[in-house]
Formats: structure tokens, C-alpha cells, sequence
């Protein structure tokens, strides 16, 4: 736990991750990349740059979207991570995954991770957000493949998905 | 990449941040606000502290208030929290436009404004806001507490005048005269990218004559500028095309050393101070026009 007292060495961490309880114990510069990746073994949420620019490490804590190389492991004590493999439920793809598959939204797939957890924080705040509204949200990861094109009808895809299925 | 090993400390309490301060060396210590500049630098090794410490849980730092003054944001507030305060929106429409201009949104999720304000990175966004708006920033440590104007804080290339042992914890905007016209833009390669240059201007009009013009530039020089002799130029003048040609013109020529780099050479930042301040001038102008006619 974090503590009002320095410390070195390993520092006990409880987390909540895609709805399921963890405890570990991590090195303090162990960032939540790594962490999800090598102690977890979620290694759907990929490492791009590693200083915040690229958005392929997106995973959501307590529902905000951030960037999981810029944060340290111990800083998520007591809160609640979503990453790409807490989107399906019961073996059912979420919409927004059906939707990047219809409108072929991926190619390569390396980045496409970062971009499905900064939409899914897009409809939680907004359901039926306007062209503009999705494109400052698509903006903020880079793809090398899709020219962003396909990445902006999966998300008018999904949301027409989501609203179907709320109505 | 991975950084230097270090040790880790979140306190909760102002006290607690300064009692850790004080029983260590200042310069060994680092402080965390939202991380999104310092946790590149770890990710780097361009910074290497022994201790880093977290204002994360810090709840007294994290707030958005009224006074009678105007509005004051505690250091550790993040700019989406910022960026969904009707308060701000209301009060501060210059200080909202600014802040949904850094980044992107996860970036403002953990960005904090205290944060860019310690950074000092000379193309952001807030401290020329910070400029404009005369905000003030306020520090405490063991010694006590210090009040500082935004022209005083701001030091050089990812300076301020923040001392090692120096917590930021608010910032106080006074509220804006009435009838105050604003704007701001900025010239970036890509939205959410830092900008090459960007200005930003407020005004208030009198018979159309311009009251209290106060004008800055971000990314042209080693911190945010104002230019107070293109102000007083401004200053009394009908705000006419003519006339905002003229400051703008003198506020380029004035722009000393202008950064010179791969993003943009010292010409063109030159240029476009010229440029986005003739335009903010021009905005800010129609915004206090339309003010004083009730619009
Ligand atoms: C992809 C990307 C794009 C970005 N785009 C922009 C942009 O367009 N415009 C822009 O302005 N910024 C941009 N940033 C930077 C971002 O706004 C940072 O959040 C900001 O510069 C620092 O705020 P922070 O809360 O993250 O501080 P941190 O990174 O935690 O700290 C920054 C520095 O300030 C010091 N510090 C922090 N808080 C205090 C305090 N209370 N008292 C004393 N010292 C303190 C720290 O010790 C450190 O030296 C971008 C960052 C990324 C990763």
C-alpha cells in the first residue's frame, strides 16, 4: 500500500482488474504497462513509445482513460483497471470490437487496443458523440496502418451498435 | 524502457509532503503530480531522483473554487476536471478554451494544472494564460508560505522560480473586468501536439477605444512572454485593423531569440507571433465589442 513513509524495495499493492481482485507486491518504478503485462500476463495492452505519445497502452482506471506507460503500478492501489481483455463479455465481443471488425478498423492490430479503451471512455461520457467529438478522441493514438478512416466508422459503427441495444 | 530505481512516498497530507521534504535532501526528491512530464523523464533516465514523491493523494490540493476574488484551482487539479467545470467554462472561458487545447484526453486525465504550471515547458499552453490573466501561484514549504504573480514565476526553459524545497498548491485567477473580450490560438503540427507558437490576448473596449490590453506568446521564446511596451502601444487606441497591424508587428519584432529547432525555425515562430497575435487581438476585440452591447 502506498504509505506515508518512504520505501524501497517491494510495495503491496491490491487492484481490481477487468472485475477481478489482485494482490502483489511490486518494485515502486514498475509502471502499469509492465505490471499488466509481466506480472498479470495481460499482454493485450501493448507498449508503443513508452513516453505518452502514442496512446497503444490506453487502459482505463476508475473509467479514465491514461496512458499505462506514464503511470507507476502503485499508483492504481485500490482502484479499478479495464484493459482490452475486460471488453468481451462471456466469450461475446463487445460492440466496439464487432464494429472495428466490420469496418475493418485494424490491420496490423498493434495498435488497436489504445484506441478501443479511448472510445469506450468516448461513450461513457458521451453515447452518440458528433464526427468532430470522435475525432479529438481518435486523435489523441497514432496508427501507422488505417489512415484513421476505418478507425472513425467503427466508432459511428459502434455507436449506432450501442444505441441500438440501450433503446 | 524502464527508469532508475527509486524509492516511493504518497503522502495524503500538505504536511506530510513538507515533513518529507524537510528529512530529506530537496534535490534527491521529485516531485509527482500528474506525471504525464515526469514519468517520460523516469521512463528516459533523464531524471533520476532517489526518492519520488507522489501528491496523488494529496486530497487538499485537488479542488476548484469561487472567491470573491475570482476563481482558485488547487495545484494537483487535473485539466479534465478542469475541462468539465461549469465554474471555469463560466468564469474562465479563456482558461477552459487553453486547457482543452493540451493533449489529448487521456493526457488531461492525469495532467494536472499545477503540474504544466511547474513544468514551464515554453510552448504550453497555461503559463501564457497564466500571463494574460495575471494569475498568481502560491507555494508553501517549511519556511512558509509565498504568493507569487505569474510575470515573477516563470523563469526560463523549464524553469520557474520554485525553490527545491517549494510545493506548489494553488493558483488564483482574479475574476476578469467586465465586458473583458479574449481569445486564444495556437499553431500546432497535429491537435494535441505541443504548439509551435500560439498567442493569447485579453481586452476590454471603451467607445471602441482598446482598455487594459494585455498580450502573450507561448513557444516563441524560452518561457511564455508578454509584451508590455505592444500593450501600451495598444492601450487607448481604437482597436482598428491599422492599429492591431502595428502591435502585432512590434510584438514579432520583439520577440528575442525565438526558438530555432526541427519543428520550426526562428523566422517562422518570428512570424507567427505576428501573425496569431494580430488574430487574438482582432478576436478578443469583437468578443469585448459584443460584450458591451449586450450580445
Ligand atoms: C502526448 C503528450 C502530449 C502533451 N501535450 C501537451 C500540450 O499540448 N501542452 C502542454 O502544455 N502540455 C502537454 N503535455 C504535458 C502535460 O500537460 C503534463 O501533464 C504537464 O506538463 C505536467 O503536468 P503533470 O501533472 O503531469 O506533472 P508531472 O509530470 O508530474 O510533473 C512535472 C514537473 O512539475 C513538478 N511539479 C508537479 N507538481 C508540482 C507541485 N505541486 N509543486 C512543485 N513542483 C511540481 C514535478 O516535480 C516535475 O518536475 C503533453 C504530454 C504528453 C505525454
Amino acid at each position: 500500500m502506498a504509505s506515508e513513509q518512504p520505501q524501497q524495495g517491494g510495495i503491496r499493492l491490491k487492484v481490481r482488474v477487468n472485475g477481478e481482485q489482485h494482490e502483489s507486491v511490486v518494485d515502486p518504478r514498475m509502471n502499469l504497462a509492465d505490471y499488466l503485462r509481466e506480472e498479470l500476463r495481460l499482454t493485450a495492452t501493448h507498449v508503443g513509445c513508452e513516453h505518452g505519445v502514442c496512446g497503444i497502452c490506453n487502459v482505463l482506471v476508475d473509467g479514465q482513460t491514461v496512458r499505462s506507460c506514464l503511470m507507476l503500478a502503485v499508483q492504481v492501489d485500490g482502484k479499478e483497471v479495464l484493459t482490452v481483455e475486460g471488453l468481451a463479455e462471456g466469450g461475446k465481443l463487445h460492440p466496439i470490437q464487432e464494429a472495428f471488425i466490420e469496418e475493418h478498423g485494424l490491420q496490423c492490430g498493434f495498435c488497436t487496443g489504445g484506441f478501443m479503451m479511448a472510445i469506450c471512455e468516448l461513450f461513457d461520457r458521451n453515447p452518440s458523440p458528433s464526427e468532430e467529438e470522435i475525432k479529438e478522441v481518435v486523435g489523441g493514438q497514432i496508427c501507422r496502418c488505417t489512415g484513421y478512416n476505418a478507425i472513425l466508422r467503427s466508432v459511428q459503427n459502434a455507436a449506432a451498435k450501442m444505441g441500438a441495444s440501450r433503446s | 524502457m524502464k527508469s532508475a530505481p527509486f524509492e516511493y512516498v504518497a503522502p495524503s497530507t500538505i504536511s506530510g509532503v513538507l515533513e518529507i521534504l524537510g528529512q530529506n535532501d530537496p534535490d534527491e526528491v521529485k516531485l509527482m503530480a500528474g506525471g504525464q512530464s515526469l514519468m517520460p523523464l523516469l521512463n528516459m533516465r533523464l531524471s533520476r531522483p532517489a526518492l519520488v514523491l507522489d501528491l496523488g493523494r494529496v486530497a487538499d490540493l485537488d479542488f476548484i473554487r469561487e472567491t470573491d476574488q475570482g476563481v482558485v484551482i488547487g495545484a494537483m487539479t487535473t485539466k479534465r476536471a478542469v475541462e468539465d467545470s461549469e465554474l471555469i467554462l463560466r468564469e474562465h472561458p479563456l482558461f477552459w478554451e487553453s486547457t482543452v487545447a493540451i493533449g489529448h484526453p487521456p493526457i488531461r486525465n492525469r495532467g494536472t494544472v499545477g503540474g504544466s504550471m511547474a513544468q514551464a515547458d515554453p510552448a504550453s499552453e497555461y503559463p501564457a494564460v497564466a500571463l494574460v490573466l495575471e494569475a498568481e501561484l502560491v507555494a508553501v514549504s517549511a519556511r512558509g508560505e509565498r504568493t507569487i504573480p505569474a510575470d515573477d514565476f516563470f523563469v526560463t526553459y523549464l524553469t520557474t522560480c520554485l525553490e527545491p524545497d517549494e510545493v506548489l498548491t494553488e493558483i488564483r485567477i482574479p475574476r476578469l473586468a467586465p465586458r473583458t473580450g479574449w481569445a486564444f490560438q495556437e499553431v500546432a503540427r497535429r491537435h494535441g501536439d505541443f504548439a509551435i507558437v500560439g498567442a493569447t490576448a485579453t481586452l476590454g473596449l471603451e467607445a471602441g477605444v482598446a482598455v487594459e490590453p494585455r498580450i502573450a506568446v507561448f513557444g516563441a521564446g524560452d518561457r511564455a512572454l508578454r509584451f508590455p511596451s505592444a500593450e501600451s502601444l495598444l492601450a487607448g487606441q481604437p482597436a482598428t485593423d491599422e492599429v492591431i497591424d502595428e502591435v502585432a508587428a512590434q510584438v514579432a519584432a520583439a520577440v528575442e531569440d525565438p526558438l530555432d529547432d526541427a519543428h520550426a525555425s526562428a523566422d517562422y515562430r518570428r512570424h507567427l507571433a505576428g501573425v496569431l497575435v494580430g488574430r487574438v487581438l482582432r478576436e478578443a476585440a469583437v468578443r469585448a465589442a459584443e460584450a458591451s452591447t449586450g450580445a
